[in-house]
């Protein structure tokens, strides 16, 4: 009945490296400034140009040119650059703890620094982000203590989610950072409902969600960007397109050329950016922000970015992607491309690269040997097994009485 | 035969369904090329072509979809959901379509789709890697689910699931994969090459949907479990030197009620043990069963030791995992009664 692979008729996408292809096809070829800003209060179809094309602002001289420029000033540069450091720094050393057993489980977001770092600073700390995986630069951007971070990376005493969680998933309602969810893409339509609480209030607060790429496949991507578009809901809405979703590849996501395009026939403003360029990723949230805060509606973002490091400490990418994948991305890296182009305007060099670095490093040792006062993945202290019953119901019903009894707390 | 843990025998048993029936077909969230993240499709691709063994996007409402497509259009599928606390978004298309399909149509139609998932706790996995939704499903008329709690099993189980006409959930106990668990975390990893039933047929064999297996014979009290708890309930039995009869159910629907029953008879006394909360969870069912079938032979009421009504949890892991020691608490307190 069916017959040999190359007899049936049912298609099967593969990535085009696994077929001789380059990874990379080709947006990066749009070049910096190409595109022109469209009205802040423009309908979802005048951004086409953008969902299709490449929102860049760095050239390839390190310049920032054209009409998305935001002007920063070297402070607020310097400042970008030095979150995407400390991040990296971060990263590195959970990363370096999970292989030592200290950590139950790791992901680093190696790549996709600008992603977060770039939105949040666009943003205000009162507007709600509803994150997915990887976006931790929010956190470091709006000031959570990193301690209280590793804490609960660790899952200790001192974990403010009572070690409910596996690691990296955080919640800081401080931060207006709300719980990170491993179904993925429950938190659009969420941050959708959060946009129109806002609006119904009359708080001119908006809400911003990630998903990646992988996941604008699940009903759930869709039921948010309708549902944004029906009731205008003051939210951006962030899809990471960086590129893989474990191991599954971005074609097999879905069958169209942009991901960002997927807004358009929601009426809903769409654009893809550079990832790596965090002038961009500034840029195009600013826009998008303003957007949403000055009732015109949400706008669809996509990060065009690449995941430099695994999945997870639970998967091996050798097996599934090509060994040279990060380093041959044709947009690079975030932090480089910073970098340079604060050398090339003379407000930076390697030297004080060099100090940010060991700077950021040492904090970071210093923070996790903190952090283990409260308690090591071997040895505890861990929450108390009071916090086991607490906080599935705002009160404890009789069941959950009695089976607390059972094991005498 | 050859030594096999669950990863392995799951693994042959769809190549031994791939060579036989060219109908079944396998997909999932990186369960194509990748292999499963747990690899349990490992070489299917390979072997058969990426037409019988694909990669998916990401989408659980999408995976069953198709799956009920293909299966009522020719083909046998077996989905793969990646973890079974992912399975939520599938669950419309499996209660309301999968489970219904063959009634709705007055018999006209039918899918014969397996979905395996891995489940359950005793990996560090959290609320998201650690559920045990089988109750769910059991509550489903139309579905039958299957848990297994060993390679030999597995294997045997899942064949006849893929040849089975009605929709199978088939679920596997993720700490279970490489090794059994007794339920102690700090003791030293056992791996199935020392068991019993780490011993796998690699051709074809079924193991009939519906028959429980008594894992040990007893005369005292008759201990229900299915899936990692089979292996916990035995080592409470064998430390504490009460003489339990353990029964790993293997399948809830259809239930042995036979075996079950039986067994009760004999002993009068009946413990019941899964991960799942409480509240609802299928050991409801199964002390209701009992109660009505043996009431008369019972010498004390039935017990039930399961995960407590709280979502499952990361470092208190340890104190939400039935343990041997609460197992024995509750033999005990039976025996005393």
């Amino acid at each position: 009945m069916m017959g040999e692979d190359g007899d049936t008729h049912m298609h099967v996408p593969v990535p085009p490296h696994r077929e001789g292809g380059s990874e990379f096809p080709s947006p990066h070829d749009v070049p910096a400034g190409h595109h022109d800003k469209p009205a802040i209060d423009c309908n979802g179809a005048e951004t086409r140009d953008l969902a299709y094309g490449l929102l860049r602002v760095l050239d390839d001289n390190d310049e920032a040119v054209g009409a998305w420029d935001p002007g920063l000033d070297p402070d607020t540069l310097r400042t970008a650059l030095a979150h995407m450091v400390r991040i990296r720094a971060y990263d590195d050393r959970m990363m370096k703890m999970q292989r030592q057993g200290r950590l139950s489980f790791y992901m680093k977001c190696l790549g996709e620094e600008a992603v977060s770092v770039g939105a949040a600073m666009a943003m205000e700390n009162r507007d709600i982000v509803i994150p997915s995986y990887r976006q931790q630069g929010l956190l470091f951007v709006r000031g959570c203590n990193l301690v209280d971070m590793i804490c609960h990376c660790i899952t200790n005493s001192a974990d403010n989610v009572k070690g409910r969680q596996m690691p990296v998933h955080y919640s800081w309602k401080e931060g207006n950072f709300v719980s990170i969810s491993s179904p993925v893409g429950t938190q659009f339509p969420q941050a959708v409902g959060a946009a129109m609480a806002f609006a119904a209030r009359g708080d001119d607060s908006i809400a911003c969600s990630w998903v990646g790429e992988g996941t604008s496949a699940q009903g759930d991507f869709h039921y948010g960007l309708n549902f944004a578009s029906v009731y205008k809901a003051p939210c951006v809405l962030v899809i990471v397109n960086n590129q893989w979703a474990i191991s599954t590849h971005r074609n097999l996501a879905h069958g169209g050329p942009s991901f960002a395009a997927r807004g358009i026939p929601y009426d809903v403003a769409s654009m893809r950016v550079d990832g790596q360029d965090i002038l961009a990723v500034f840029a195009a949230h600013q826009w998008a922000t303003a957007r949403a805060r000055e009732g015109h509606g949400p706008t669809l973002l996509e990060m065009y970015t690449y995941r430099g490091d695994s999945h997870s400490s639970s998967d091996d990418p050798t097996i599934y992607r090509p060994g040279d994948g990060y380093e041959s991305f044709p947009l690079g890296d975030p932090v480089d491309r910073l970098k340079a182009h604060l050398c090339k305007l003379g407000e930076w060099d390697d030297e004080r690269h060099e100090a940010l670095e060991a700077d950021c490093k040492a904090e970071i040792i210093a923070a996790y040997k903190e952090a283990e006062t409260h308690g090591t993945l071997r040895d505890g202290p861990f929450p108390s097994l009071s916090t086991l019953f607490e906080d599935v119901y705002e009160t404890e019903p009789w069941h959950l009485l009695e089976q607390r009894g059972q094991i005498g707390i | 035969m050859a030594q096999m843990n669950i990863i392995q025998a799951v693994n042959s048993a769809l190549h031994t369904m791939f060579e036989r029936d060219e109908t079944v077909v396998s997909f999932g969230e990186d369960a194509g090329f990748y292999g499963g993240v747990f690899r349990c499709t490992a070489g299917l691709q390979e072997k058969f072509g990426k037409h019988r063994s694909f990669d998916t996007p990401l989408a659980e409402g999408g995976i069953i979809g198709i799956a009920i497509g293909m299966g009522m259009n020719g083909l046998r599928p077996v989905a793969e959901i990646q973890f079974a606390d992912y399975i939520f978004p599938g669950f419309d298309q499996i209660t309301n379509e999968l489970a219904k399909l063959r009634y709705r149509s007055g018999g006209e139609y039918s899918a014969p789709v397996t979905i395996r998932t891995p489940c359950g706790g005793g990996i560090k996995g959290g609320h998201y890697h650690s559920q045990s939704p089988e109750a769910y499903f059991t509550h489903t008329p139309g579905l039958k689910v299957v848990i297994c709690s060993n390679p030999y099993d597995a294997k045997g189980l899942l064949i006849s699931a893929i040849e089975c006409n009605d929709p199978v959930i088939f679920f596997e106990p993720k700490r279970l994969y490489n090794g059994p668990f007794a339920g102690d975390h700090a003791a030293a990893m056992i791996k199935w090459d020392t068991h019993e039933k780490g011993e796998v047929p690699e051709d074809y064999y079924a193991i009939p949907l519906g028959q429980a297996e008594i894992v040990r014979a007893g005369n005292e009290v008759t201990i229900l479990a299915y899936g990692t708890m089979v292996h916990v309930a035995n080592a409470a039995v064998e430390s504490s030197g009460i003489d339990g009869e353990v029964i790993d159910l293997r399948s809830l629907v259809p239930l042995d009620i036979d075996t079950i029953e039986e067994s009760v008879k004999k002993t009068g006394r009946c413990v019941i043990v899964h991960e799942a909360p409480r509240t609802s969870g299928f050991g409801a069912e199964l002390m209701s069963q009992v109660q009505e079938r043996c009431f008369w032979h019972l010498e004390a009421p039935i017990q039930r030791v399961t995960g407590w009504d709280t979502p499952y949890p990361h470092s208190l892991e340890w104190d939400y995992f039935p343990s041997q020691a609460r197992i024995t608490e509750a033999l005990r307190a039976t025996l005393e009664e």
